[in-house]
């Protein structure tokens, strides 16, 4: 069956593929090529070599700065989001009525994107910052703890969703076994639950990492990296390098490929350490 | 199926300390409720204010001075053809999706079931191509889309196919795991061809992840705004909404919050619609995705 | 065919058959040989205006003009998408010394053009280090702390203002007495505050570092007589913060909540007659007439230089000069190049073109050609009024020589985290020092 499924490769795979490789494939390789130049435009760039690299990585950069930050916001982010959706699903999987109608209203934020909402996050939480009579830029805290709340507003609903697609294909028998023998809610959840939903979390992870890592409006609308910086993530610093100086374009390619060099090891990582506890389940 | 937690439900709920638990959940429910609507009604009031008073009284009602009616929207309608963007955003999501959703199913079903050492690495560069921050691609793609001439409404979606493919083809495969091959060899021994198998057999089963897919490339596509402003949205006269709500910055910081906020409000309408229509699938989508991951 | 065109081309994209592409492309620009204009405009309010010129234009020489205008805030990224497809703009915006350092590549040498050529002040043209031409400027703007008279006339007739008119207030000692006397008394006068809020939101803070800074940036340059400096010393600092301070503290709003204050959020309190005082130019005018429920009267509506405390202030006039040049692509075909160039020539010579540019997009152009034509709001007025008064001398702009967008972000940052209180003022200068001599030695790698 794969042999005579083989043959029909044109139809099944290249249209997506060609699409993929104008879309993605080729504009990364020559990226790449381009954070060895130095360019203004990409038709004018000239080979620099390891130049570009270098000014990446000097301390006064900012550069290394903001993937301390970037990464402080992915662990909480990461977590916030899973433990909430996760919790939701729970409550939402106990057969109560309504729970179609909480469901869709929670899921709703996923439907609304854009800068415009950055501005708008921005604006209410001033407005109730207002009242203590400061700011969303007079501490970085203030930015980073807004970019978690916003970041699990937007997000938490999908993960919910996935979450609850995990609960409900759990068998029933399990729990009731677990009950039979005496197992309490908690261990339940830890040793029956939570082991069967692994691949869920799998995903839900995966997905809240990589969309966490590239987080870019958010991030400008809400703060813009202040104060002094200190809340700037790393996909807000390399377009920082590539619009808000003269001339690093290249530096700023540069720091995409480390970037993306950093972000793909992690999702290895992760995706490896929790497929092994897959298995194990 | 979570008669599991029914049952449980019921036989909890015949306790009298349950009640209290359960009117807790729903308290519990409801406060969530006004924390996922609360922004959006936050926009949608604001939407009917006089700019100044967004910025003085942002969270009161808009009544007397600060009412603006329906100023707002009608200063963002007539100014920047905002009709016509509506036209073009729904002529590209629309047949993105559809793309997207036709050759994505089609590619993951046949990663799967072909190994070989090139549909592994293929898949693992799509699933790399999530992780990558647009910003590392953006002058590239962008050059290459023009000399390609992909710089229209159709060649968006060639793009919009090309960037979507990580995510689809990702949640695709992880479904079609799941599918037992038994069917498949089923129809073969009735003499049906692989296409037709994948037609007959394969992709119906495969329907109610392709309106998942479809959903969320949807949010996606409808809302995106840098590759359409790049490709699109500058030099030819096809530009979507988020390209066209974005032109209400003006320089000098004259940002126009209320006229923003109320196209926000306009340009949300017809995904949460196609939501409300699809929400049922969705769920069922993820369910019937998720069980093998 | 159009759309035939398009399918053709979406199928041969998708087989890849790159070759056979280019053919397919560009269905926009004039006919061969004739050549067109691309203008990338960075000012989104002007683009309605633009597109007219560009319709007239059409139709009266039947040159084809397509105006693109970058959203705001990303002109430099657009124009970097742009420069790199098949129909690249012709006719761009460099904002001086340090942009064309960016885009010298793409410059064209505009010495010998006639517009060029016709300028009011020669000095006013972008030179490169070769001494040509390469950038000419399309309007004089102006700025300074715009007053509302109304509410100066009130606070005049009270019982023992510290001032009987504005002619007494020529320096910065007098300035704060009246303005802090004014704050004193905003329950008299019916105001919020002398000042507008200072509006240090983020991409909120541009007139204060920039053009708060270009006062000082101008003295430092005139003290050590130099047109541009790596190794900045903010010599003037202390008068920096003595305006500062009195936009903080003579405010609608309490200083620490400056950080959340947007441009809009001012001009809205000077409009509606909440603050008799805002730092900001001529552009400002259509901002304050859009207000809506906007009390304060055209004629109402002046300038005052930005009084700082530097020595012999009273002699100086509002900042006034140029920002945005004009630069035509090098890199277009040389029949694009002409009809651009000749598309410009029109606009500052032509009867038509002139009307456009002072009724419509209200530029004080700094042409021989317009001779007195002036736009007609009162700010612009108010910008001759200062240029044509013999004993002031104006401030002209140097801040073109900023070294980069984000030393100004940084420079905002460190005043907003000064008014909220975070940072004390050396920490200002220390940073701003610091960062000035770090993002010169980062430009171009």
């Amino acid at each position: 069956m794969q042999r005579s499924l083989k043959r029909y490769f044109p139809l099944f795979v290249l249209p997506t593929s060609v699409a993929f490789l104008i879309a993605f494939l080729a504009p990364f390789v020559i990226g790449l090529y381009l954070s060895f130049t130095k360019f203004t435009t990409i038709t004018n760039a000239q080979w620099v070599g390891l130049q570009n690299y270098q000014r990446a990585l000097e301390p006064k950069d900012g550069f290394l700065g903001s993937f301390w930050f970037t990464i402080l916001v992915v662990i909480a982010s990461v977590i916030t989001v899973n433990v909430f959706a996760f919790a939701i699903a729970k409550l939402l999987t106990q057969k109560l009525r309504g729970t179609n109608v909480f469901r869709t209203i929670y899921f709703m934020p996923n439907l609304i994107g854009g800068i415009v909402l950055g501005y708008t996050w921005q604006s209410m939480i001033n407005a109730v910052l207002a009242n203590y009579g400061t700011t969303l830029v007079a501490d970085w805290k203030y930015g980073y703890i807004g970019l978690i709340i916003l970041v699990n507003w937007q997000q938490v609903g999908y993960m919910m969703v996935i979450y609850i697609a995990g609960l409900q294909n759990v068998p029933t028998e399990l729990n009731e076994a677990a009950a039979i023998d005496g197992a309490g809610k908690w261990q339940t959840l830890w040793s029956v639950t939570i082991p069967m939903i692994m691949p869920t979390i799998t995903i839900c992870l995966f997905l809240t990492l990589s969309s966490s890592f590239k987080m870019f409006d958010q991030n400008l609308a809400l703060t813009d990296g202040a104060p002094m910086d200190k809340t700037q993530m790393v996909a807000l610093n390399i377009v920082k390098t590539m619009f808000s100086q003269v001339g690093r374009q290249g530096v700023g390619q540069a720091k995409a490929v480390l970037f993306v060099i950093v972000v793909v090891a992690i999702a290895l990582i992760q995706l490896r350490a929790t497929r092994s506890r897959e298995v194990e389940a | 199926m979570s008669t599991n937690a029914a049952t449980a439900t019921e036989a909890r709920a015949a306790r009298p300390g349950r009640v209290v638990g359960l009117s807790l959940t729903y308290v519990l429910l409801v406060a969530l409720v006004v924390v996922f609507l609360g922004p959006i009604v936050f926009i949608i009031l604001n939407s009917f204010k006089q700019k100044f008073s967004i910025s003085s009284n942002p969270f009161a009602i808009p009544v007397g001075d600060m009412w603006a009616g329906f100023s707002n929207y009608i200063t963002g309608l007539t100014k920047q053809n905002f009709l016509e963007a509506i036209g073009w955003s729904f002529f590209i999501t629309v047949t993105s999706v559809l793309v997207i959703v036709f050759f994505c199913a089609m590619m993951a079903y046949y990663i799967t079931r072909v190994k070989t050492w090139w549909t592994s690495a293929l898949y693992y560069l799509l699933v790399f191509s999530m992780v990558i921050p647009f910003q590392m691609v953006m002058f590239p793609t962008v050059k290459l889309a023009d000399m390609l001439s992909l710089s229209n409404p159709l060649g968006m979606v060639v793009l919009y196919l090309g960037f979507g493919a990580g995510l689809s083809v990702f949640i695709f495969s992880g479904f079609v795991k799941s599918i037992p091959v038994e069917i498949e060899e089923a129809a073969y021994i009735d003499g049906c061809s692989p296409v037709q198998t994948y037609f007959q057999v394969v992709f119906p089963i495969l329907k109610p992840v392709a309106i998942t897919v479809a959903i969320l490339n949807a949010m996606w596509v409808w809302n995106d705004y840098l590759l359409p402003y790049l490709v699109i949205g500058l030099s030819t006269r096809f530009k979507t909404i988020p390209v066209v709500v974005q032109q209400f910055v003006g320089s000098n910081g004259n940002r126009d919050m209320g006229t923003m906020m109320a196209m926000l409000v306009l340009a949300v309408i017809p995904i949460v619609i196609f939501y409300l229509f699809a929400q049922k699938h969705i769920i069922e989508g993820v369910v019937a995705g998720s069980v093998k991951g | 065919m159009k759309n035939l065109k398009r399918i053709v081309a979406l199928a041969a994209a998708a087989t890849l058959a790159v070759g056979s592409l280019a053919a397919c492309g560009n269905d926009q620009g004039g006919a061969d040989g004739e050549g067109s204009v691309y203008f990338l405009n960075w000012k989104p309010e002007s683009e309605e205006t633009y597109g007219e010129i560009a319709k007239k234009y059409t139709e009266e020489t039947g040159v084809e003009v397509k105006v693109v205008t970058a959203a705001s805030g990303t002109y430099e990224s657009t124009l970097q998408a742009e420069m790199t497809k098949s129909d690249a703009p012709t006719l761009f915006q460099i904002n001086g010394p340090v942009g064309l350092m960016s885009w010298q590549d793409y410059a064209a040498d505009l010495t010998d053009t006639a517009f060029a050529k016709d300028l009011s002040d020669p000095g006013l043209a972008l030179k490169g280090s070769d001494g040509k031409v390469y950038g000419v400027p399309l309007a004089v703007e102006g700025f300074g702390i715009i007053y509302n008279d109304a509410i100066m006339r009130d606070y005049f007739a009270l019982d023992g203002a510290k001032a009987a008119s504005m002619d007494e207030i020529n320096n910065f000692a007098k300035l704060k007495e009246v303005a802090d006397d004014m704050q004193a008394r905003k329950a008299d006068l019916g105001i919020d505050g002398a000042f507008a809020a200072t509006s240090l939101a983020t991409g909120e803070a541009w007139r204060y570092q920039t053009h708060l800074f270009n006062t000082s940036l101008y003295y430092e340059y005139q003290a050590d007589g130099i047109t541009d400096t790596d190794a900045l010393k903010w010599t003037f600092n202390e008068e920096f913060k003595n305006i500062f301070d009195l936009y903080l503290t003579d405010s609608t709003v309490e200083k620490t909540l400056a950080p959340s204050k947007t441009v809009t959020d001012s001009m809205a309190e000077f409009a509606t007659g909440k603050a008799a005082f805002v730092q900001n130019g001529n552009w400002a005018w259509s901002q304050i007439s859009g207000v809506e429920g906007n009390t304060v009267a055209e004629e109402d509506i002046k300038f005052l230089p930005i009084y700082t405390g530097h020595q012999g202030e009273e002699k100086m006039g509002i900042n006034v000069g140029t920002e945005a040049f004009m630069a035509v692509n090098k890199e277009a075909s040389e029949a694009d190049q002409k009809a651009t160039i000749d598309f410009i020539n029109w606009l500052f010579s032509n009867e038509t073109g002139m009307k456009y540019v002072t009724e419509d997009l209200g530029f004080i152009a700094p042409f021989k050609a317009f001779g007195d034509n002036t736009p007609s709001d009162p700010l612009a007025k108010e910008i001759n009024r200062y240029i044509s008064n013999p004993d002031l001398t104006a401030v002209p702009w140097v801040f073109g020589t900023m070294p980069s967008s984000k030393f100004k972000d940084d420079f905002a940052q460190l005043l907003a985290q000064y008014a909220s209180g975070n940072v004390e003022w050396s920490a200002v200068v220390d940073g701003v020092v610091e960062n000035w001599a770090t993002e010169k030695a980062s430009i171009g790698g």
